[in-house]
């Protein structure tokens, strides 16, 4: 299976340098391919999913894409999967390394049972059959992260088999179809994560970091049900959602690129278990150097951990040590909810629109920036969902900002929607104060609004008259209006709000003028 | 003194007749005038002596930690001792000094034991006097004239001890005598949460109860170990040692293992199969041997490991990697698995009908003199002397070899029971009921030592034959 992997990474790991692990680190049959840092220090892996091409049927010269993948991600736990040593990031170099960690002869693995109880509860919530019996192997090959020689996984027996993944696909003109998709879940695995390598190519020598060595991973592998780098993509995503709301792994990913031509399926070019990497400089796919597909990983089972065993409330033995064991039905109760129930009750709550409830959840912390500001807002939910999805969140892309780094605070434009909502100011009003808090000089909503005098005109018989003197002073405006047409009476409307230097609702401009143009 | 049981030797402690530094020096002089055997890598005098010092204040508090306080212990070469360089006999880990203690160790300092230092093996435990794993301790305590305990696998832990194949390695305790077999069994049995094939079952302290009676026993003597290459003398103290059973009332009968004859092959592919496996992690970057290469990476690790094992070593490496190969795993690891099955099912059934221990002999002959034993090369050796021990490796059941006689020669010869897994102490029980029916002499070194001034002076490696 060579399919490649993306990697999901843990949060914070803030990398100085610009490429780790460059190419050499294609050792194994799915290997990661340039690294390199992103804005907000998010490391991004950029892997190349497995893309195969389906024979065309006869007649047909059409090819049909198929991707599959494989995914890794870092368990949440507070030590590593075989042995003590702690899982912490950007700790010194080296400083987190166990004997066993380091393969000193006579070391010997002891199983994690949080990392176990992570792979349930993500096989649990993937719809997967958990094993109640799974084995571990070693898989061997040589390369300086790889202290032992071999990687313990499951490859014989992994812990969970056959669930499913639903992902959800926006597409249409407006994207606004949100149409269900499948992607079926072969396995999930535990495996232990490798050391890192950094290449000197000036001193010609390679330094090696073993602190995440023997991390625990969960390898997640996703049949090729995906048609198209979009839907890969997608599918991702809402794995990592479910990840990080279960809480068993941060799955904190940076955009990814997937990027394979049809046009060379179509020119028949060579595909097919071929693992390739993206070469960021060219700004295209290359092919990797063909030896994976000669490496031989000698699987043999792995002597020193006995088969692992979890039970269900049927099977548990009695009067049996609670912490010796693993129940899968405790687990199963104790799942935390999942993003799609997540967007279904805020569907259901504040009768949001489904894509704007996919939004939400995408964006890192917009669904918590939501939620803190309907707390304390009387405004209408769709007026929120609106300035939080558009305004907030147009705001936060122009400048390459994540959510936590927004000027504004919930609590200001909660603030900023209740005067809103009791019309205290106008629409247009509300934008000029934002953007004015957005410049984040420690002023409230209210001050702004006194400062730059933009209290909407509460008298509505000054209001009326000047829409009367407006009405006197463009005759031939009011001709084409009762002449019917329609857009006169913007022009109209526009002229009072000039007049009013912006400081009456539209609206109720609108409302006085026709009732006056009735008359 | 240095003769003596355990307990002899604890009482005498205890009682004050001698000191534990006494008793230290001693050995130490011993291992001085007999460097010539070559039997240790490493002698750690100043950890022992400080060590015997410790126990000495202990003594005369009153205080001391039990049965093994203050007595002189070797380790063989593979367990990793802290702070002592730790070989496997092989270049690949010389000037390697370990961080830590295996379990076992850890249990003996515990218990106030005096670390005399760190013994020879073959590179690894890989030669036919060496597998710790077929037969090496039962093989050289036959030959010595000693009591070799191969325990019950999962009975005692295995971390820090080197591996060679984890699914049959087993420490193995070497003494003059059962009850001081059973006494250090005592105190290494138990679950170690480091080593996950140890059995979580708590383990009741080893106390051998004294045996009379054997009428109620079933001695089982395998028939097809009675093979053509067994050596006339071992094949007659055998039967005299079922005569002796079956004169005191015991019932011996004769039993099959008919899957005997495939265990040799079947070991030798699953072993070479895990050390291939265990191997690997000598790469040279972390501990042990480095080459100075410095070109690559790959170039590094094969001038490393060419440099770092010898040729046993490596030939096993790679016909384990052979096997483990894509291609070849079905027809020969997961064969040789299921063969493993096998074997292990002979002896479930055999137990099963009634038989309490077998009685087998541990080697072919006595130790054959160097200059003979060269002549085969290593793969034959370890097929020849592993024979009778191997197979209880493969099942994981408790074996010991009991001494029995001199031969004409000279030299000893030890028998083997095998016992009903993790019935360790009825095995010994009767191993000790053995022992005293036979009353093999005691090796008095005195007399030795007198022997060999002159061949030391020589500076040859010679047979020396003992007087009884």
């Amino acid at each position: 299976m060579a399919a490649p992997m993306l990697r999901l990474c843990c949060p914070g790991r803030r990398w100085a340098l610009a490429c780790i692990d460059g190419c050499s680190r294609h050792r194994r049959g799915a290997p990661n391919g340039c690294t390199s840092s992103r804005k907000r220090g998010q490391s991004s892996v950029a892997q190349q999913p497995f893309i195969t091409a389906q024979k065309p049927r006869k007649g047909e010269h059409e090819w049909a894409a198929v991707v599959g993948l494989e995914i890794h991600a870092q368990i949440s736990s507070k030590s590593k999967l075989f042995s003590g040593s702690q899982v912490h990031f950007a700790a010194p170099p080296n400083s987190l390394v166990s004997f066993f960690d380091a393969s000193l002869p006579g070391t010997l693995p002891v199983l994690n049972r949080r990392c176990v109880e992570a792979a349930v509860m993500t096989g649990l919530a993937l719809n997967c059959r958990i094993n109640k019996k799974s084995l571990f192997d070693r898989k061997h090959y040589f390369y300086a992260d790889l202290p032992a020689g071999y990687q313990i996984t499951q490859q014989r027996l992994p812990i969970a088999v056959n669930g499913s993944l639903v992902y959800s696909f926006c597409a249409g003109k407006n994207r606004s179809q949100v149409i269900n998709k499948t992607a079926r879940v072969k396995q999930i695995q535990l495996e232990q994560d490798s050391g890192k390598s950094l290449h000197d190519d000036l001193r010609s020598q390679t330094l090696i970091d073993l602190n995440r060595a023997g991390v625990g991973l969960l390898e997640v592998v996703l049949e090729p049900d995906m048609s198209c780098g979009e839907e890969a993509a997608t599918a991702v995503r809402e794995l990592q959602l479910i990840l990080q709301a279960l809480g068993t792994s941060q799955a904190n990913m940076a955009d990814y690129e997937i990027q394979r031509q049809i046009n060379e399926l179509e020119n028949g070019g060579e595909i097919l278990n071929e693992t390739r990497s993206f070469d960021s400089k060219l700004g295209c796919t290359i092919p990797m150097r063909d030896k994976e597909g000669k490496q031989d990983y000698r699987f043999m089972p792995e002597p020193n951990l006995p088969p692992l065993l979890l039970y269900d409330t049927e099977s548990l033995p009695a009067g049996a040590d609670p912490q010796q064991v693993i129940d899968i039905d405790r687990i199963r109760e104790q799942l935390p909810e999942l993003p799609s129930v997540t967007r279904e009750k805020l569907v259901q709550q504040y009768g949001m629109l489904p894509e704007h409830s996919f939004t939400l959840l995408n964006e890192v912390g917009l669904l918590e920036f939501f939620q803190n500001v309907m707390k304390e807002t009387r405004a209408e939910p769709k007026k929120v969902t609106s300035w939080v999805l558009n305004t907030l969140l147009g705001f936060l892309k122009q400048q390459n900002l994540a959510v936590s780094e927004s000027p504004v605070t919930p609590s200001a434009l909660a603030e900023l929607l209740n005067l809103l909502d009791r019309k205290a100011i106008s629409s247009s009003a509300a934008k000029q104060v934002f953007e004015e808090l957005w410049r984040n000089e420690g002023k409230t909503p209210a001050q702004i609004v006194s400062e730059k005098k933009l209290e909407l005109m509460q008298d509505q018989e000054a209001l009326e008259q000047l829409c009367h003197a407006v009405m006197e002073g463009h005759p031939q405006v009011v001709m084409d209006v009762k002449k019917g047409n329609p857009r006169a009476i913007n022009k109209l409307i526009g002229l009072v709000r000039k007049v009013t230097l912006s400081r009456a609702d539209p609206t109720v401009i609108k409302e006085i003028l026709e009732k006056k143009l009735a008359s | 003194m240095l003769g003596r049981t355990l307990r002899e030797v604890s009482a005498a402690l205890k009682q004050g007749h001698i000191t534990p530094t006494e008793l230290c020096q001693k050995c130490l002089s011993i291992i001085k005038k007999t460097k010539f055997l070559n039997a240790y890598i490493t002698v750690s005098e100043e950890v022992a002596l400080k060590q015997a010092e410790e126990s000495e204040k202990r003594y005369k508090k009153g205080h001391s930690l039990g049965d093994l306080d203050g007595i002189p212990i070797a380790v063989k070469d593979n367990f990793s001792t802290s702070g002592i360089e730790t070989t496997c006999a092989s270049n690949m880990l010389r000037g390697y000094v370990p961080p830590y203690n295996a379990t076992v160790v850890q249990k003996l300092l515990d218990q106030g034991a005096l670390l005399m230092g760190k013994t020879n093996l073959d590179e690894f435990a890989m030669g036919a006097l060496g597998s710790d794993t077929g037969g090496s301790t039962r093989n050289p305590a036959a030959h010595c004239g000693l009591v070799g305990l191969k325990p019950s696998y999962g009975l005692v832990s295995r971390h820090g001890l080197i591996p060679l194949v984890n699914s049959m390695d087993v420490p193995g305790i070497l003494t003059r005598c059962v009850d001081d077999a059973a006494i250090v069994l005592g105190v290494l049995a138990g679950h170690d949460p480091k080593d996950s094939t140890t059995i979580q079952d708590p383990v009741k302290p080893f106390v051998l109860p004294s045996l009379t009676d054997v009428s109620k026993l079933c001695i089982g003597i395998p028939k097809e170990y009675l093979t053509p290459e067994l050596s006339s003398e071992v094949r007659s103290l055998w039967s005299k040692a079922a005569n002796l059973f079956e004169s005191e009332g015991a019932k011996v009968i004769e039993v099959s293992l008919p899957h005997t004859s495939y265990s040799i092959v079947c070991y030798h592919v699953l072993c070479t199969s895990e050390v291939a496996s265990n191997m690997a992690r000598f790469d040279g970057l972390e501990y042990g041997h480095r080459c100075d290469i410095d070109v690559s990476t790959e170039a590094m690790y094969a001038a490393t490991r060419r440099e770092g094992f010898n040729d046993v070593v490596r030939g096993r490496i790679l016909s384990g990697n052979f096997f483990l190969l894509k291609e070849n795993y079905e027809n020969y690891f997961v064969k040789a698995q299921k063969v493993r099955r096998l074997i292990a099912n002979d002896f479930v059934t055999v137990f099963n009908s009634g038989v309490d221990v077998l009685l087998t002999p541990t080697t072919l002959s006595e130790a054959v003199p160097y200059t003979e034993f060269i002549k085969e090369d290593n793969r034959t050796r370890s097929a020849q002397d592993d024979i009778f021990t191997q197979a209880a490796n493969m099942a994981g059941l408790p074996a010991v070899s009991v001494p029995m006689a001199l031969s004409n020669q000279g030299l000893p010869i030890g028998l083997q029971f095998i016992g009903r897994a993790f019935c360790d102490q009825e095995l010994l029980t009767i191993a000790r009921w053995f022992e005293k029916q036979v009353q093999f002499p005691v090796i008095q070194l005195q007399e030795l030592m007198d022997d060999c001034s002159s061949v030391f002076e020589n500076e040859k490696l010679a047979s020396v034959s003992l007087k009884q």
